[in-house]
């Protein structure tokens, strides 16, 4: 009914929020998880993973304030 | 040409100011000299040209004048110059007089014309110009108008012009009346001396014959005493008859010369008169000239014959004269010689025989002897010289026959010319007057025709005023007529159009009544109507902060309800957006207030749109919305041009427009946001566009129903 576009940003905003943070506290632990494992407690796996957490959340936030502009395959076969 | 070679001269003096002044003066000079010598050269053989131009016309002009006249004809002024110099131009002779000869002919005949018209009378076919020498026409002897001739003269000089014919016909009746005079005068002239010419001449002619008779008598009287013997008695008687015969016969002779010289004279001047009345020229008088001339001929010839009778009558009477002469002269010489013999003899020696001796009678019979020896001897000598004296005589005679002869040849020769002349002048008359008939009838014809060609053409004009007049009639008739109509059917118009107007203004009546009634519900109507507007323009204003208002669907429904048949209202009702009767729309505070957190959103989102859209993009989108400064609010132009499609200036332009009040135009300029900025405030201008649409068709339905209100409202 009372449909807000102006709203969708700060929803998206959030998302991402989240989504980083999820991604990076994964990827950080599972770097340290594996740095503690595998690496002999090196750095180099934390850093992988947070980089890879955040890069992934960066991506998802990319995406997702890009998903409006790009027509999806979906719709391209439609 | 010298004010170019002056400047120049001006300007070469410009340029070489310092150099070489004085040359390229002097060479102006010297060049402006030349130019003036050359000019006037020009100047002087122009004129020497147009000098001789003029000079050479002149003179040829003067040589030939056919090329005067062109000169004339085509060159004005030059015959005024030409005249000048050479004078008049001289007529050629030679053509002119045949020219106006032609023209004498045609005016002739126009005034032949004219004169018919006029009146009838003496022919005037012999006209004009007897004095020009060239005239072929016979009766130009005859011509007797003179005033014909003179009129004629001026004629080919002047333009013809008809003479009327009142004056025609009274110059005709003068002529004709000086005619009548002097054949008149003729006549009575003629006619007295033929009178008295006739008496003079029968005066003559018995006076002639008279004296003839008197010749004769004598001469018989003469023959009779030489040749009768009769008694001495008688023979005195005889000689004293013989005596009183000649003395007759001389008085006869002298009364007839008398009367013969008065003959001649009156003769004489009948011929004169005769011929003073032939100078005359009348036709008319020709006649009694010819009978006159006659008579004279007559008179003469008689009087020729007699004077011819009584010549011969006189020879011989010369030659019985002679003869008595010589008789009387022998007889005197014997008388003589008797007498010298015997003087004492008397001469009447018949009556003495007794008295005489026979010795007288011895002698006188041997002197007879001798006497008639002698006479014998004169007798042949007589003989022979008789022969000769006939010869010699009748030579004489017939010398004289011969002259008698002459004279008669002569005289029958001049009577038979006068003879001829006479006869030809008869002819001459006969044909004259054939032709004057002839002419009479011509004329006489050509007359009738005119008057029939004049008829035909009275008639025709006759038919032609006719047709016009009733032309004119007619059509004056249909004039009345079609005013007649004009003025009825004004009249019925009148009346209709009164009528008219009474049954329209009727019907007008009927009619507002039937308004009245027919507005009273209108008025009823939309003043329902009005009151669902209100109602739902009031339903409008119970939006509040961030509710909308009430759904607008039952307000909706009652303006639909109250005007059902109006489809005006119907579609306007029928155009409110579903959303707005369904959810109800936003006020205007609210859409402000909304805008002004919305603003801040778009101002940071301003950089990114479909190319550029990544993180890095915002991240950049957001130092510019916290680094950009604008005007909060900012008036908008009339006109946005590329610069003003900037986001930021587009909304503080949209913010001066809401803080003002225009939705409209905000709505406009958010419109014109692009991108992400766009997206993010399409629900916004959805809002908006929805509650500025239903504003619209509530404003248009309160409009109609003030509008019909109004119109339904009567006037006090």
């Amino acid at each position: 009914m009372f449909s807000m576009s102006e709203k969708e940003l700060g929803k998206k905003w959030d998302r991402c929020l989240a989504d980083g943070a999820i991604k990076l506290g994964t990827g950080l632990g599972l770097g340290i998880v594996f740095s503690v494992l595998f690496f002999k407690r090196h750095t180099w796996p934390i850093s992988l993973g947070s980089g890879a957490g955040l890069g992934m959340a960066y991506a998802n936030c990319q995406n997702n304030l890009r998903s409006h502009y790009m027509l999806h395959r979906g719709d391209k076969e439609q | 040409m010298l004010r170019a070679c002056l400047r120049g001269a001006n300007a070469t003096a410009r340029k070489n100011y310092r150099r070489i002044p004085l040359t390229s003066l002097q060479q102006c000079r010297h060049y402006t000299a030349g130019e003036s010598s050359s000019a006037s050269k020009v100047v002087v053989a122009g004129l020497l040209t147009v000098s001789g131009g003029i000079g050479g016309t002149v003179l040829y002009a003067k040589w030939d004048h056919k090329f005067r006249a062109a000169v004339e004809k085509n060159v004005p002024y030059s015959d005024w110059l030409l005249g000048l110099a050479l004078g008049p131009a001289a007529q050629d002779p030679g053509l002119p007089i045949k020219k106006r000869v032609e023209l004498a002919q045609p005016p002739s005949m126009i005034e032949k014309q004219v004169k018919k018209e006029g009146a009838e009378g003496p022919v005037k076919d012999s006209s004009p110009a007897p004095s020009q020498p060239a005239q072929s026409l016979e009766e130009c002897n005859e011509c007797h108008e003179h005033k014909e001739a003179t009129a004629v003269h001026p004629a080919p000089t002047e333009p013809m012009k008809e003479r009327p014919v009142e004056e025609v016909a009274a110059r005709l009746a003068q002529q004709e009346q000086e005619e009548q005079d002097i054949s008149a005068s003729v006549s009575a002239s003629l006619e007295d001396s033929l009178a008295s010419s006739a008496k003079a001449t029968l005066q003559a002619i018995g006076a002639q014959e008279a004296a003839l008779q008197a010749i004769m008598q004598h001469t018989d009287k003469l023959k009779e005493a030489m040749e009768a013997e009769v008694l001495p008695e008688e023979k005195s008687n005889q000689w004293k008859d013989l005596e009183a015969a000649l003395a007759d016969r001389t008085t006869a002779l002298n009364d007839a010369r008398a009367a013969l010289s008065k003959a001649n004279e009156s003769l004489d001047s009948l011929r004169s008169v005769i011929d003073e009345s032939k100078g005359l020229k009348i036709s008319s008088v020709r006649p009694l000239v010819l009978a006159a001339e006659e008579n004279l001929h007559n008179m003469v010839v008689d009087l020729d014959k007699m004077v011819m009778k009584v010549q011969s009558a006189e020879s011989e009477a010369k030659i019985v004269s002679q003869y008595s002469e010589l008789v009387n002269e022998a007889k005197r010489q014997f008388q003589r010689e008797v007498s010298s013999l015997t003087p004492e003899i008397q001469a009447n020696w018949k009556g003495l025989t007794g008295k005489l001796s026979t010795d007288d009678l011895n002698a006188l019979i041997a002197h007879a002897h001798r006497r008639i020896d002698q006479l014998n001897r004169e007798l042949a000598e007589q003989k022979v010289r008789e022969k000769i004296h006939i010869d010699a005589a009748l030579e004489q005679q017939k010398l004289e026959d011969q002259k008698a002869l002459d004279n008669a040849v002569n005289t029958a020769l001049q009577h038979v010319k006068e003879d001829a002349r006479l006869d030809q002048e008869r002819k001459l008359a006969e044909l004259r007057e054939v032709m004057e008939a002839e002419m009479r009838t011509q004329l006489r014809r050509q007359a009738a025709a005119h008057t029939d060609h004049v008829q035909d053409v009275l008639k025709v004009q006759e038919h032609e005023l006719k047709a016009e007049a009733e032309q004119v009639l007619s059509s004056k008739m249909l004039e009345q007529e079609t005013r007649y109509r004009q003025l009825t059917q004004e009249q019925l118009d009148n009346f209709t159009l009164d009528m008219n107007t009474a049954y329209a203004r009727l019907k007008g009546v009927e009619e507002a009544i039937d308004s009245h009634v027919v507005a009273e519900d209108e008025a009823r109507k939309a003043h329902q109507l009005w009151l669902s507007v209100e109602a739902l323009s009031y339903s409008l204003k119970t939006a509040e902060a961030d509710v909308p208002t009430v759904p607008l669907e039952n307000a909706a429904q009652a303006v639909r309800d109250s005007c059902r048949d109006n489809d005006f209202a119907l579609a306007l009702a029928s155009a409110l957006p579903e959303k707005s009767l369904q959810r109800g729309v936003y006020s205007e505070a609210s859409l402000r207030a909304r805008f002004n957190s919305l603003r801040s959103l778009a101002r940071r989102v301003a950089l990114i749109d479909e190319s550029r859209n990544s993180l890095y993009q915002y991240f950049l989108s957001y130092l510019q919305a916290a680094l950009l400064f604008e005007k909060s609010q900012e008036a908008p132009p009339s006109q946005l041009s590329s610069e003003d499609l900037d986001p930021f200036k587009l909304l503080s332009y949209a913010s001066y427009c809401l803080e003002h009040g225009d939705l409209e135009l905000a709505a406009k300029l958010v419109n014109q946001l692009r991108g992400e900025a766009r997206r993010v405030v399409e629900d916004w201008l959805i809002e908006a566009r929805l509650t500025l649409e239903t504003r619209q068709v509530v404003n248009l339905l309160s409009a109609y129903a003030n509008a019909v209100g109004l119109g339904t409202t009567q006037a006090p």
